[in-house]
């Protein structure tokens, strides 16, 4: 018993036609494709990291979960993916539970780049990115000229196209990383989910990819879940903001109404000052350090 | 760029990009791939016509070939059809089983070093043997049959401990690696009480060879590897998201330990087939692949080609072996070790940076 997920049986299939349909016609938004988690509970052997935990993840919009490390929420995005398997609780897509879906089902309607993903040597962009491809392709399926549209499209989108050719090892960090979420994106789902995707970027490559990704949601309405440590930069890219704490959600909901000095203490533990983002008007929060305790300004 | 060069140009109409890149790219893949498989099997055909005409009764290249085809006499059909074609049946199908096996166990685990040999499968199929013709005094196909069971059971006890919530692959190497020191100590303890004539022809199945498996052997080699080689090929479409590691697998609907848990049976049931019969021919399930996804180099487990490459491997070790070292015969196992130490060696000195950090 280790996958609380495959425990389920794998009968109830949602409609195939119509879910493939949706997905690739990605630019129409369906009805509800909520990702939302019931009483979810997580841990690893037996220690709990998160515990009966609810939650709702906007469709069509770009949601950042912020919080301290070990809050728990990467833990809670592998969850909602399914790559770890559930303690307790239930995760539904459109009302429908996630446990009941095929591995194959789900990853045709919601792809997922984890964290710190290796190419294997030799693989050239083009073919990592029509890797993404597989949930979508039969047992002995070849790549039909579905596949291909979807890859360049995908290629397209993440401005990764002139590199096609290239071997992925050769890549920067963030033109790889620009690959790995083409690759997701050849997957064609409504939803994707992204495990701290900035990681080891730089703030400009940061940004970068952060505007792609609500680009890719302005233009596909791709809904968006990342997990994010620049609060900043989550405060400013998401429409949603949801800020964990020991397995808890501290606060979520419009980057400005969530991201208070308050909020901040409380998830933190940090003392700072919320301001305007000169440039978005988002909140910009600036830490008091041990010689500014006293908030002179 | 070549690819956007070669494609066909077609007017963009709204919103369809032009697919030629992509496609180009895999035209060019197919082009490299044929390129390399062939070349393997032309050299294939030529090693193996070599292996007909060489031997105490040399043969022109036309008599052998003559003979094979049942024509000449008799006694050229009887060398070529006895005598040295069984030979190379079983280097070419040995090969194979150990290249495709290598190459499985190395992309399921994810580790270029995953091999029967040092993961101690094929140590536990020399125990086996050993095991049957110092200790329980067996002969023929019931000392197979012991290579077959100790094959099985380093398998499972590796299996037995490293699965922990599913398999892991540094865990499943790490517990292999010891279980080849287990192997070995109980071998050369097993070697060092037995009588020296015996440990002489016990020693053979430490090392290996293609001789003298001829006739139902054979043919149950040759089906086990049919079989196995089908399965291969089923599970194999399961081998490119899998090289992504579990993480991407799993999110692109792969059933992750399930995956493993077939990859690994098959690769365990072709190593413990070819190992009954012809005991561990070193290094070839771990370097075979290694050229093979050198040649193709797209990032793939490059089976089709590890099957060539093995059988090409084991056939030209065994020639060499039987005539080209001065005068010395030496079993298959000690070529192939002779040409996999030093090519493990460079593997380590030259890509040891870039695939095995």
């Amino acid at each position: 018993m280790t996958d609380v997920h495959r425990a389920a049986p794998p009968a109830a299939r949602p409609d195939a036609a119509a879910s493939g349909a949706a997905a690739f016609g990605a630019a129409a938004r369906p009805a509800d494709v909520t990702l939302r988690a019931h009483g979810v509970s997580l841990g690893y052997d037996g220690r709990r990291v998160i515990s009966e935990l609810d939650l709702g993840l906007p469709a069509g919009s770009v949601t950042a979960i912020v919080g301290p490390n070990a809050c728990g929420k990467s833990t809670l995005l592998r969850g909602l993916a399914r790559l770890h398997p559930l303690d307790g609780g239930r995760v539904t897509l459109g009302g429908q539970d996630v446990g009941a879906l095929s591995r194959k089902e789900l990853a045709k309607r919601v792809g997922v780049l984890p964290q710190s993903s290796i190419a294997p040597d030799g693989v050239r962009v083009a073919e990592l990115v029509a890797r993404g491809r597989y949930p979508h392709q039969g047992w002995f399926g070849r790549h039909s000229s579905t596949d291909d549209t979807a890859v360049l499209r995908a290629l397209d989108a993440t401005g990764v196209a002139d590199l096609a050719d290239r071997p992925v090892a050769e890549l920067s960090g963030g033109q790889r990383q620009r690959v790995w979420i083409a690759m997701v994106l050849a997957q064609e789902t409504d939803i994707v989910l992204l495990d701290e995707p900035t990681t080891y970027l730089d703030l400009a490559h940061q940004v970068d990819l952060l505007e792609l990704l609500r680009e890719l949601n302005r233009t596909r309405g791709t809904t968006v879940v990342m997990v994010l440590h620049e609060l900043n930069l989550a405060a400013r890219y998401a429409d949603h903001l949801v800020v964990m704490s020991s397995g808890q959600v501290v606060a979520e909901g419009r980057p400005g109404d969530v991201l208070t000095e308050a909020t901040v203490h409380a998830a933190f533990g940090l003392r700072a000052r919320v301001v305007p983002d000169p440039v978005s008007g988002t909140p910009l929060v600036v830490p008091l350090g041990r010689a500014h305790t006293d908030g002179a300004t | 760029m070549t690819a956007l060069a070669d494609a066909p140009r077609s007017p963009d109409t709204a919103g369809t990009p032009d697919p030629g890149p992509v496609e180009g790219l895999r035209a060019r893949r197919r082009r490299r791939l044929a390129v390399v498989l062939t070349t393997l099997a032309v050299l294939l055909v030529a090693v193996a016509t070599l292996a007909l005409t060489l031997g105490e009764a040399s043969l022109a290249p036309g008599r052998a070939l003559a003979a094979l085809f049942g024509a000449g006499d008799a006694g050229d059909v009887f060398v070529v059809h006895r005598l040295r074609l069984p030979r190379i049946e079983t280097a070419v199908l040995a090969g194979a089983a150990f290249a495709l096996a290598g190459a499985l166990f190395q992309t399921t685990l994810r580790n270029p070093l995953a091999s029967p040999d040092i993961l101690g499968i094929a140590s536990g199929a020399s125990l086996g043997a050993v095991w049957a013709l110092l200790v329980a005094g067996l002969t023929g196909l019931a000392v197979s049959g012991a290579a077959f069971a100790g094959a099985v059971t380093v398998a499972l006890l590796i299996w037995l401990f490293a699965w922990r919530k599913g398999l892991h692959s540094i865990r499943f190497v790490l517990v292999g690696v010891g279980f080849a020191y287990l192997c070995s100590s109980l071998l050369a303890w097993l070697l060092a009480r037995a009588d020296v004539r015996e440990a002489q022809s016990a020693l053979l199945w430490t090392v290996g060879s293609v001789a003298d498996v001829r006739g139902a052997e054979l043919v149950t080699l040759a089906v086990a590897v049919a079989v196995l080689g089908t399965g291969v090929a089923v599970a194999s479409r399961w081998q490119a998201p899998l090289a992504l590691g579990d993480d991407n697998a799993r999110a692109l609907g792969v059933p992750v330990d399930a995956a493993r848990v077939v990859s690994l049976l098959l690769a365990v049931g072709l190593v413990a087939v070819a190992t009954s019969f012809v005991g561990p021919l070193a290094f070839v399930a771990l370097v075979a692949p290694a050229i093979a996804r050198r040649l193709v180099d797209d990032g793939g487990a490059a089976l089709t080609v590890s099957v060539l490459t093995g059988a090409l491997l084991v056939l030209a070790a065994d020639v060499v072996g039987q005539h080209l070292l001065f005068g010395i015969q030496a079993p298959t196992g000690i070529v192939t070790g002779m040409i996999g130490a030093p090519y493990l060696l460079w593997l380590l000195a030259t890509d040891g940076r870039k695939s095995l950090a």
